[in-house]
């Protein structure tokens, strides 16, 4: 979609092959239809059009299906954008936000925007989306009572989180299932209501419905079925909602999921023709051939639909229609593969049976897995699937094509790899048996056929397929499929993205840390199965891994895997080489008292130490301790006021000082103060490597701030911040940050480097190394440039620690000492003991 | 003959994916790990690498992996996996009505 070299200066009459004058089209709807077309018309033919679109909503175009996982804060709202400002501007197109338009005038071939603004076309694209539907229920425009639908709506249902309480959600639909399941993540306690007997009963068939229900119970939502709202209650604010058998819910928050219809308010005022939706041609033009209309507010043949990738095959359509080539739009047949609260869901076709339809099922219940395949005169014709979906795109290739199943019928059930030659079949041959259209990502609309082309266009790597044609780009679930094409299409040409974790799995360290963030993956099991995991319980390389990284996504929520943890890290103590450890209690910026370096002397007589060492970071080592005496070294110390110096972990060590202001006379600030406060921020946090800290009184450096992780240099006029340094194998000396005013500025940059290192890094990826992956710009711009950013950083950061800061040594020594004892002993002589 | 093996405890003292120690008096201690599929296995507890404490290392699998230099020695077998050469003595064990039992002659032996 890249501009052609030739500039557009045949406006002032160039070339004779460019239209001295370039046709206006305005588009009505910043939406993912609105932008759709246009990106498809680009494709095409970019200078044919001037292109002018209004939004209602003051956004970039966004990805709508993906507000779900906004609410659920798995994703931020820059992460759905579809199309930034610099789309816009790079192609010429005049993006009006926050001014909606009140009318057209189709005989001036003029819109008006509520602003006023009047804008003329030579064509016009209605893309006006549709409304959610509003059940007038006594107490509907109570405050409080919400749809969702747009990005305000996310920002009011965070906002009744904030607060907390009970929520109400009418409606037990796709959307009110992902409604139900952001505010649950959110902290509220929610009741979804649903009129129907089961869940989602237009995509699912009841037994799916059930096992939906069954698992969304499981996660502490209350699901009423048959339940007929009557009235929601309250004086000036939402209170409660009373059900037509009388049962009273308590509700602070009612959200509105019961459905959308097409928005057609500005089409029939302009006098064009209306059914359920904008009535449009084959090639998506309105009763006005001027007039356009594409997505969920038309109806076309007698249909309108309510899901993306019809959108994509109208887009098509206009777009070939626009640039005089029209293909024309013969409707779609639509599946639905969703994630519902992270549960897989697909449903295709009829699945409602009837005459002459056989159903073939399997029900795998230890899976959790049901598969229901609708069969008619050796055709499939609809098929559902609950927890396995990985053949929902195959059964849909097989119904769209209405290809014979008489051959496969007896083994058709057990999906693709099996009915193509047993169980150990290439997964490969079952993504090169796809044809053309078969959907690959559903978040985008891109089928195989657009992949394999975006490739052929000179994509290789994963990150390049992203770019060019946005195939795995949002949700990251088709990712394999992405890959697996690049394979088949390139053979060795691929240029290798990240390396795999391991050998446990095909998924690179960045797929499986998105994948559980979006998925909302929440424990270790979970993701290996999920992710498919090669082995039954990993390795010692992916399962410490996936433990850092589910602990970094769900502070608070996660329960540690101790087993998954190095033994450093299960003994709080580093292991040597002779299978004793070695014990650092922290010392708070360098500083010690007597007390403690008594409590330090007394243990290494009592458990006779053979050494005790000055580290590098400032701290006492003692060495030699025998793993069934850690849990009374460890009381002994807490004893005396010291905790775990977390010497042995991939977390924060040690904050490095010198004595600053206080007693240096060329100190300009207090070095030590600042770095016991830093470290009494930081620790106890868990980070994908070990992490130093080190705060220099001067820019005399007597701290060595550079080669550290974080590096503070005090000077005159304020702090130097600086990153990415390492003392190591390699030595490397930091990059600049930023240079800040005060103490509480150059904490709360730090709790933000740190956050960004802790979400992003991969796991044992020092800092050094993952700044010169990223590149130090990058870092800047996320800390030092976007404050709005640095400050959710630095808030996801404290939140976090607010679960990490608890001393490891007191909790192992309360909990479970008896880990570190024999569980019997063994004497010949005597028997056991 | 009963005394042919030891009781040495519940399986439940041994944590899923993890392992205890048995200390035999005048040898070497004994590790007794138990897998994600509660199978229950014991070897000699010292890596053939550089004899590396492997009750302390991660179970995964049917492995261990030695904490020291991450060898992955072969719980059913004590074998170095890979590329890696060398052998940990095994222990016979079993697990009868949830009592954990190892074999008395060879941990004597194992421990020699």
């Amino acid at each position: 979609m890249e501009l052609s070299g030739n500039d557009w200066s045949g406006e002032a009459g160039g070339s004779p092959d460019v239209p001295p004058r370039r046709e206006h089209l305005v588009v009505i709807g910043n939406g993912m239809a609105g932008c759709r077309a246009v990106e498809e018309l680009l494709a095409r033919d970019p200078d044919r059009y001037r292109v002018t679109i209004f939004g209602a909503e003051p956004h970039v175009n966004y990805n709508r299906i993906m507000l779900s996982p906004v609410l659920a804060g798995e994703k931020a709202f820059e992460d759905i954008i579809l199309n930034g400002h610099d789309w816009y501007r790079d192609h010429g197109i005049e993006l009006v936000t926050s001014d909606p338009v009140i009318s057209i005038d189709r005989q001036a071939r003029s819109v008006m925007a509520a602003s006023g603004r009047t804008v003329s076309y030579d064509r016009l694209l209605i893309a006006t989306g549709s409304d959610p539907f509003i059940i007038p229920v006594p107490g509907h425009k109570l405050d409080g009572v919400i749809s969702f639908r747009d990005m305000a709506d996310v920002d009011r249902m965070l906002a009744a989180a904030d607060v907390g309480g009970d929520a109400v959600v009418i409606g037990g639909g796709l959307l009110g299932l992902e409604a139900a399941h952001g505010l649950t993540l959110r902290g509220m306690k929610v009741t979804v209501l649903h009129i129907m007997p089961t869940l989602m009963e237009r995509q699912l068939d009841e037994a799916a419905g059930w096992l939906l229900k069954t698992a969304l119970e499981a996660r502490g939502q209350t699901i009423l079925t048959g339940a007929d709202t009557d009235e929601i209650l309250g004086e000036t604010h939402v209170e409660g909602v009373r059900l037509k058998d009388g049962t009273l819910i308590p509700a602070s928050l009612v959200v509105m999921a019961v459905g959308i219809r097409p928005n057609v308010r500005l089409a029939r005022e302009a006098g064009l023709a209306i059914g359920r939706g904008v009535h449009v041609d084959d090639h998506m033009v309105t009763s006005d051939p001027a007039v356009l209309a594409v997505g969920e507010c038309v109806e076309h043949d007698g249909n309108v639909y309510g899901l993306v990738a019809p959108l994509w095959d109208m887009c098509r359509a206009l777009a070939d229609g626009l640039v005089e080539k029209p293909s024309g739009y013969r409707g779609s047949v639509t599946s639905t593969k969703l994630k519902v609260a992270g549960l897989d869901v697909f449903s295709a076709g009829d699945f409602s049976g009837g005459d002459g339809a056989e159903d073939i099922v399997l029900r795998d219940a230890a899976r959790g897995v049901y598969k229901r395949v609708v069969v008619k005169d050796d055709r499939i014709v609809g098929a559902v699937l609950y927890g396995d979906t990985a053949d929902g795109g195959w059964y849909f290739d097989l119904l769209k094509r209405q290809a014979d199943i008489a051959e496969l019928r007896d083994v058709l059930i057990f999906g693709q790899a099996f009915a193509s030659g047993g169980g150990q079949a290439d997964p490969k041959s079952a993504v090169a048996a796809l044809s053309d259209t078969a959907e690959i990502c559903g978040c985008n609309g891109v089928s195989k056929g657009m992949v394999v082309s975006c490739i052929a266009k000179g994509a290789k790597s994963l990150d390049a397929v992203r770019a060019g044609c946005k195939a795995s780009a949002s949700c990251g679930s088709c990712t394999g499929l992405v890959e697996t094409l690049l394979a088949l299409t390139l053979g060795d040409d691929v240029e290798a993205g990240p390396r795999t974790m391991c050998k446990c799995t095909s998924f690179g360290h960045d797929d499986v840390r998105r994948e559980i963030v979006a998925q909302g993956m929440r424990s270790t099991p979970e993701v290996m199965q999920r992710l498919h995991w090669l082995t039954p319980d990993g390795c010692a390389s992916c399962r410490p891994a996936l433990n850092y990284y589910l602990l970094c996504a769900l502070p608070g929520e996660y329960i540690d895997d101790q087993q998954s943890r190095f033994v450093n890290e299960r003994m709080h103590a580093n292991i040597q080489k002779d299978g004793t450890y070695s014990v650092v209690p922290r010392m708070w910026g360098g500083i010690t008292n007597p007390r403690e370096l008594r409590a330090i002397a007394d243990v290494v007589e009592k458990y006779d130490a053979p050494m005790v060492k000055v580290t590098g970071g400032q701290r006492l080592d003692i060495f030699g301790i025998r793993k069934e005496d850690l849990p009374a070294v460890w009381a002994d110390l807490n004893a005396a006021g010291m905790v775990s110096g977390h010497a042995y972990g991939k977390s924060l060590r040690t904050v490095k000082t010198c004595v600053g202001s206080e007693w240096c006379r060329f100190g300009t600030q207090d070095s030590t103060g600042l770095g016991v406060k830093i470290e009494r921020m930081t620790w106890g946090s868990w980070m994908p490597h070990k992490f130093k800290i080190a705060v220099s009184g001067c820019p005399r450096n007597c701290a060595e701030a550079t080669i550290k992780d974080f590096g503070v240099v005090c000077v005159d006029s304020g702090y130097e911040l600086s990153v990415g340094g390492n003392g190591g194998i390699k030595v490397r000396a930091t990059d600049f940050l930023c240079k800040v005013a005060t103490e509480a500025e150059a904490m709360h940059y730090c709790a933000a480097f740190v956050q960004l290192y802790r979400e992003e890094a991969r796991y044992l990826e020092r800092t050094a190394p993952w700044i010169e992956r990223v590149g130090v710009d990058y870092i800047k711009a996320r800390i030092a440039d976007d404050a709005e950013g640095r400050d959710a950083l630095a808030a996801r950061f404290l939140f976090s620690q607010s679960f990490s800061q608890e001393d490891p040594w007191a909790q192992r020594v309360a909990d479970d000492a008896r880990q570190h004892a024999h569980m019997a002993e063994f004497r010949p002589e005597g028997g056991m003991a | 003959m009963i005394a042919d093996w030891l009781d040495i405890g519940w399986l439940d003292q041994i944590p899923v994916r993890g392992s205890r120690t048995v200390p035999v008096a005048g040898g070497e201690e004994i590790a007794v790990f138990r897998t994600g599929d509660n199978q229950v296995f014991a070897l000699v507890n010292r890596c053939p690498h550089k004899g590396g404490p492997l009750s302390q290392g991660i179970v995964h699998g049917h492995s261990v992996a030695c904490p020291l230099h991450n060898w992955n020695i072969a719980l059913a077998t004590g074998s170095a996996q890979g590329e890696d050469k060398g052998c940990t003595p095994v222990v016979p064990v079993k697990v009868v009505s949830g009592r954990v039992l190892i074999c008395r002659a060879s941990a004597l032996q194992a421990a020699a």
